[in-house]
């Protein structure tokens, strides 16, 4: 849909002409901050893969050499044979590298940014100046969690949870500098994120163009929103306790160490007081997206759209009240264990909802197999196994049995790669045209997609065997406990699939960057898509619309009877329309 | 960035609230700030109620009627901000630079009396780990005068570890506070605000409001109770 007013539309990106610095360095357009967070996350997601596939090497072939690791110095992996001490601090830094700085940034920093104002029909966030900040505040604390590995001791090994007293006492890990540095570096991100959320929100509900009312919201921006809220209210948490923590370390106080007065428990608890919705901030927006894809990928509204937002937020709201299935074996009491077990098992109905309805959405729609579509119904797939083995891990009386082993190292990597990944990889892929200007090439996404799917079930599917079977997670050396030594060649299995899954990724990241350069130029609207986001160029202009965009209908006016091609803009009056509500916030 | 446009709302658009964007923007980062206390707050309430032996009797370490005083002062310059808020709306822009001017210096004056405070505890041998070994207060607790559980100055590490933490990022919250309202000063004395824009003031009025707040509720629970 190219808009009518295309000449005005170039002399005001013209007007607004700005040095290279200010345009692609500290930038306060949302389009280029969401890039900007798109290149950081993905470097980010790069290393923690590396992380992974060193700490697989280890798991399935201990008796080889990791190939190439000799120039690792003496203190990480002496003979290219990794050091117990650096196999934690690799375990962590995945753990944390992935969550923090990979997954967390390329659903929120990235999509929130690039995709709330064009949803919306808003020229930009609503403090352009804080969103930039918002992107320079992540890099330093990026740094800084990196930093870890290049200090004595090493960086953080106690664990992305870091528990005290492991993490509070350097004498128990071995670890000097780098928890503190790990610390520091979570709450530096923390800032950034709070100060994104705040943007967030207020965009969204300040600067919905005339006529979006909240019920014509694209459920990518209704989960957006959602998490927003939650980032907003659970990151100080986090931030507020890895303060606690650093000053355990550094200026003697006893919050987490028992002998001072202190209770090694209470971390537990503000970290998964923060930790739960944390989950759910690493899957709302790809719930979102994915809805948002397969709508267009089925040609067919959304099944159930308003109980589709409901979902969401009661998902949200649940999110709060399931924190202690995270730790039903900490000596907390069982009473409470019973209350936790029964509100995380509550959350299985509103994810239900979702699954059905994505599925509801693709029956008897004329699919189209679109790249994005194949990581959107991926993510259904593989979002169910994760749900479905959460309900294990939420039982009290199974969870005694399987906590702590490679079933949960299963699960989450069911929810978090095999739904947010994916859910990211659809989301990238879909909207890189309209980021770049440029199509992403189909059949290497078609290689890369089929290579990672199967390759990611051969890595994760027999996790859940090993766990079951009492083979615990962390853990540097199996084969010194007999009952695990029938297990290896599992592990062996395991490494294979998570070597052909890590190198998939490289035939993405080639696509990524060959198209940037030398793709087919992208039309404004290559999906057929109702979204305002394809009314403009690909890529936008700086301030996106040369004029507000006024909204006429719901998001997902797929197969329309009303007019003759399959999809209808939300940004369509087709002349019966009585126009806009009176007020956007009406709805 | 000088793309002031963006800043502001177009014309044909509505904003959704009804309220402008710096506001809304305020009221939501104030609802982080409630849970980073929530977090402070509620590890004291947990810790203080597993180790009660840990925590000295009201009057014995903390200074009641210094901070008493120090909280009146807060709770004044929350009014002088809430005079020139209102002078600003009624356009009397110079009561409103001089009310900013006492907000700010009140401010500042808060957290002087803080770093006072601060200084003589420590001094006294009242840290962030504990009582330091013979100090005036080691010696205090040893001789039973404190009203803490056990005479074993080591016990209360957690009292120190807890009214540090807690005092100490409400008085980094003022100071950032202190150095908003310098800024916001500065502009009012060069003749910045209008009655018909003052966003300024009525935005860092709000964050010291809850910055004050947040202070009536640590001197309860720290000091008083």
């Amino acid at each position: 849909m190219a808009t009518t007013a295309l000449p005005q539309e170039a002399a005001h990106a013209e007007a607004h002409e700005l040095p290279f610095i200010r345009k692609y360095i500290f930038s306060t357009d949302h389009k280029i901050i969401g890039i900007q967070f798109l290149l950081m996350s993905l470097a980010f997601l790069g290393i923690g893969g590396f992380a992974a596939m060193l700490i697989r090497w280890q798991l399935g072939f201990p008796d080889v050499a990791i190939p190439g690791a000799t120039i690792l110095p003496e203190t990480m992996a002496p003979g290219g044979y990794l050091l117990p001490e650096f196999y934690n601090s690799l375990v962590t830094m995945h753990g944390t590298l992935m969550v923090f700085f990979a997954v967390m940034p390329l659903l929120v920093g990235v999509f929130g940014n690039f995709l709330i104002p064009l949803k919306i029909g808003a020229p930009d966030m609503a403090f352009p100046r804080l969103n930039m900040w918002s992107f320079w505040i992540a890099v330093p604390a990026g740094v800084l969690m990196l930093s870890g590995f290049f200090v004595e001791g090493g960086a953080a090994g106690a664990g992305w949870t870091s528990y005290a007293p492991l993490s509070a006492n350097s004498e128990y890990s071995g670890v000097f500098l780098g928890q503190q540095l790990w610390l520091l570096s979570l709450a530096v991100l923390g800032l950034s994120s709070i100060l994104g959320a705040t943007n967030y929100i207020t965009t969204v509900v300040n600067l919905r163009a005339p006529g979006m009312t909240w019920f014509r919201l694209p459920l990518s921006i209704w989960a957006l929103f959602i998490t927003a809220i939650l980032v907003l209210l659970a990151i100080p948490i986090l931030s507020g306790a890895a303060i606690m923590l650093f000053f355990d370390q550094t200026i003697g106080t006893h919050f987490f160490d028992a002998t001072g007065g202190g209770q090694p428990l209470l971390w537990q608890h503000l970290f998964w007081y923060f930790g739960h919705p944390e989950v759910y901030i690493l899957i709302l927006p790809g719930m979102g997206m994915v809805s948002d894809i397969i709508a267009n990928g089925s040609r067919k509204p959304v099944f159930g759209y308003h109980s589709m937002v409901y979902a969401l937020i009661a998902i949200a709201f649940l999110g709060w009240i399931v924190w202690g299935h995270h730790m039903f074996q900490s000596g907390m009491n069982p009473t409470l264990g019973m209350g936790f077990m029964i509100s995380t098992m509550l959350i299985a109905v509103p994810s239900a909802i979702k699954t059905f309805n994505w599925m509801g959405t693709m029956w008897r729609g004329s699919i189209r197999f679109h790249v994005p579509m194949l990581h959107a119904i991926t993510f259904v797939a593989m979002f169910v196994i994760g749900g479905l083995s959460g309900i294990f891990m939420a039982s009290a009386p199974v969870d005694i049995f399987i906590h702590d082993t490679y079933f949960i190292v299963a699960h989450l990597h069911y929810v978090l790669f095999g739904g947010s990944l994916f859910a990211i990889f659809a989301a990238v892929t879909y909207w890189y045209p309209k980021m770049f200007g440029r199509m992403m090439d189909p059949f290497w996404g078609k290689v890369h997609w089929a290579i990672t799917a199967v390759a990611f079930n051969v890595t994760f599917f027999p996790m859940h065997v090993l766990g079951a079977q009492g083979h615990m997670r962390r853990i540097y050396d199996p084969n010194q406990y007999e009952f695990l030594q029938p297990l290896q060649g599992t592990n062996t299995l395991i490494t294979i699939g998570a070597l052909v899954l890590f190198g998939a990724q490289f035939i993405f990241m080639g696509n990524f960057v060959i198209s940037w350069f030398k793709g087919r130029k992208a039309p404004d609207n290559p999906w057929d898509d109702n979204g305002v986001e394809w009314t403009v160029h690909s890529p936008p202009p700086h301030l996106n619309f040369a004029e507000t965009p006024v909204i006429y209908r719901a998001a997902y006016e797929y197969s329309s009877p009303l007019v003759e091609e399959d999809y209808l803009p939300q940004t369509r009056n087709l002349g019966s329309d009585s126009g806009p509500a009176a007020k956007p916030a009406a709805g | 960035m000088a793309h002031p446009a963006v800043m502001q709302t177009p014309a044909n658009r509505e904003l959704g609230s009804g309220v402008y964007n710096e506001k809304l923007g305020i009221w939501v980062f104030l609802g982080s700030e409630v849970m980073f206390f929530t977090a402070l707050i509620g590890s004291y309430i947990i810790l203080r109620f597993s180790n009660p032996g840990a925590f000295a009797a009201p009057n014995t370490v903390l200074n009641i009627p210094v901070t008493a005083t120090n909280t009146f002062l807060l709770i004044c310059s929350s009014v002088t901000m809430v005079k020139a808020f209102a002078a600003a709306h009624d356009n009397d822009m110079a009561k409103m630079k001089w009310y900013l001017l006492a907000t700010t210096l009140i401010g500042a004056s808060f957290v002087g009396v803080q770093i006072y405070e601060y200084t003589h505890l420590i001094h006294s041998g009242f840290l962030p780990s504990g009582l330091r070994e013979g100090s005036h207060f080691a010696e205090l607790a040893t001789a039973g005068e404190l009203g803490l559980g056990t005479p074993d100055a080591g016990v209360a590490g957690i009292y120190g570890s807890t009214f540090y933490t807690m005092t100490g990022f409400h008085g980094f919250h003022v100071t950032v506070g202190v150095i908003c309202l310098t800024y916001v000063t500065t502009k009012a004395f060069r003749g910045k605000y209008a009655q018909t824009d003052h966003r300024g003031i009525e935005v860092i009025g709000l964050y010291w409001h809850f910055v004050d707040l947040v202070w009536i509720i640590l001197f309860t629970i720290v000091y008083l109770i």
